[in-house]
């Protein structure tokens, strides 16, 4: 069992509330990705579950129980560091297998746990090594190794795909990914990455400044963002937003549309522009486009589309796909 | 042109630091040298450099008059007992000053270090009065606890410097994975730290071995060191030169070696922390 939950959590430093007041319930076994862009507070988030920050004022409840002034030892959850965090001076094994350690457990169990660790994450030749002489990929995988060992309530990620290169990046977002599925433990992840977040999470929650803007799936947050940062955050390229006449037009204070909402047509449409830059990716084609009198826009046209700088055209927004935000950000229903 | 340039700055900087090393080791040498001359030759003048007659006469004579091998072992005790409790104390003070700092941290080091500025002898009286009290003169606990109190703001210092190195996030890695505090230091932070606190306990043991203010104040007989045993040679009846340098000689020749042994480690950790 892993379920968590945050009531009513406050953390200031001094007079600066970092976190004003976070409320939050994590299922057991779901995997939930805490994003929002620097500083909005989500590693703090997750310091003060894993109890490595005290909480100003609140509760955390950890299956029920509450853990609010436990000791991180206490509270029976592994964490895997942004800077991956080995010991230098111990190898793989003795790396993975310190949790163990800690908790008493005799060396011939642990020796088991470590090689049965070492053999799920393809660690087995690299047992006797150091960290320094592993590659980044590597020693993720031997703190991947050091918190699976002891069998957590919870899982808990901080930016851990960040010191790795794009490349090995989507090679391990799909191995934790799959290591969900296989250990089907609750996971929190923290990223400022919009894409880890979507393509990994059960759950997502935005974060923005301390507060918690949104939480749902992915789908949820993509379809029906609660306000004007959610709907600029989640989503790549980020949603154009237009404020003005034209979005008094729909009865709104702003409105917003996402680049693969808008139709381009050479011939005609609801507004013109010009073509500024057109990013050819093969599969798509990003277009920035200045559009008279509203500004700067993406668009997503198909790939082969064959535009270029200085090409007028003209965009029409999927009626059914506008979203109108209020004067203060907030999503306004469907018109 | 860049070259000439370059071969010619190297010589003269290799020449500005054997004239400068040579400065510094001179007086050793010369006590050296000197314990191999006669009295006579030790007072000569013009003075000589090397000895006209060698001699081990001397050291002869400093071993059948006084005890050389007892001040030794109350040397050793004293340095290194003091090192060792330096090191209990530190090793907690530095940890908290450098993971777990309060606004104040800043000052206290700064308080501690500015006790160093303090001439010692303005706390003599009444440090000699307690240990009269407590009946701690002449004794090596006695030294050693006031030898650890005289370094512990150096020892702190430099710990502090060398654990403000040590990423934060492996010792909270270490407390997720269920480590007590006492866990925490014992395999994590100390195995991390020990080319630093090598150096630390190794600078101690050099500054508590050369000692000689309260060593000389607050011992007679029993437990005094070697620092004890070379003043034992200046005595009113005069300086016998060649005596002194012989005991002096003695004295000094374990630390030297020591030093000799271990100064990459020393240079290191002297200059830990200036260069990233």
């Amino acid at each position: 069992m892993g379920s968590i939950q945050l009531q009513h959590v406050n953390k200031s430093f001094g007079t600066h509330a970092v976190i004003p007041d976070a409320s939050l319930e994590i299922k057991d076994g779901e995997f939930v990705v805490f994003v929002g862009p620097s500083g909005c507070g989500k590693s703090t988030l997750l310091r003060l579950i894993a109890g490595l920050e005290d909480t100003t004022s609140g509760q955390i409840l950890l299956d029920g129980q509450d853990m609010t002034a436990a000791a991180p030892a206490k509270r029976q959850l592994a964490m895997v560091f942004q800077s991956y965090a080995l010991y230098p001076h111990m190898t793989v094994a003795q790396n993975i297998g310190f949790p163990l350690k800690m908790a008493g457990m005799d060396k011939a169990a642990i020796d088991a746990k470590v090689k049965e660790a070492a053999g799920v994450l393809n660690l087995t030749s690299y047992l006797d090594r150091r960290p320094r002489n592993l590659s980044g990929g590597q020693r993720q995988r031997v703190a991947i190794g050091r918190a699976i060992v002891r069998e957590p309530k919870a899982f808990l990620f901080d930016e851990p795909l960040s010191n790795l290169d794009a490349a090995l990046r989507v090679n391990m977002r799909l191995e934790i990914s799959e290591l969900h599925h296989q250990l089907k433990t609750t996971m929190v992840y923290v990223t400022h990455d919009q894409v880890e977040a979507m393509t990994m999470a059960d759950r997502i929650v935005v974060l923005n400044a301390g507060n918690i803007e949104q939480f749902g799936t992915p789908m949820e947050l993509y379809r029906t963002p609660a306000n004007r940062f959610v709907a600029g955050f989640i989503g790549s390229p980020k949603m154009n937003f237009v404020d003005g006449a034209e979005a008094a037009k729909h009865g709104a204070f702003a409105i917003g549309v996402r680049p693969e909402h808008m139709a381009v047509n050479k011939d005609s449409g609801l507004w013109r522009g010009t073509v500024g830059v057109a990013e050819h990716l093969g599969s798509d084609t990003f277009l920035h486009v200045n559009v008279d009198g509203l500004g700067l826009m993406t668009v997503r046209a198909e790939g082969e589309k064959q535009l270029h700088h200085g090409d007028v055209v003209w965009l029409t927004p999927d009626p059914s796909r506008i979203y109108r935000f209020d004067k203060d950000g907030q999503a306004l229903a469907a018109a | 042109m860049a070259r000439a340039a370059t071969t010619q700055r190297k010589i003269v900087v290799t020449t500005a630091a054997w004239i400068v090393g040579l400065l510094i080791f001179f007086p050793i040498l010369w006590t050296i040298l000197t314990s191999f001359k006669t009295e006579g030759d030790a007072i000569a003048f013009p003075p000589s450099l090397f000895p006209p007659h060698w001699t081990l006469e001397n050291y002869f004579e400093v071993q059948s008059r006084s005890d050389y091998f007892r001040h030794f072992v109350n040397s050793v005790v004293i340095s290194i007992g003091s090192t060792v409790l330096a090191l209990l104390i530190a090793v907690p003070a530095a940890w908290a000053m450098a993971f777990s700092p309060t606004p104040k941290t800043r000052d206290i080091m700064m308080w501690m270090l500015s006790t160093k500025m303090m001439p010692a002898v303005g706390v003599l009286v009444p440090i000699y009065l307690i240990f009269r009290t407590l009946g701690l003169l002449d004794n090596v606990w006695g030294l050693m606890v006031i030898l650890m109190l005289m370094n512990l703001p150096i020892v702190v210092w430099m710990l502090y410097t060398y654990f403000k190195e040590i990423p934060v996030d492996i010792l909270e890695a270490a407390r997720m994975d269920g480590a007590t505090l006492g866990k925490e230091l014992v395999y994590v932070l100390v195995p991390m730290a020990v080319p630093g606190i090598a150096s630390t306990m190794l600078l101690n043991v050099i500054l508590a071995w050369n000692e000689a203010f309260w060593t000389l104040n607050l011992t007679a007989a029993r437990a005094a060191p070697l620092t004890a045993f070379i003043a034992s040679y200046s005595s009113p009846e005069g300086l016998f030169w060649a005596k002194l340098s012989a005991a002096s000689t003695l004295a000094i020749a374990p630390i030297l070696v020591l030093g000799w042994i271990s100064q990459k480690q020393l240079v290191r950790g002297l200059t830990f922390g200036a260069v990233k």
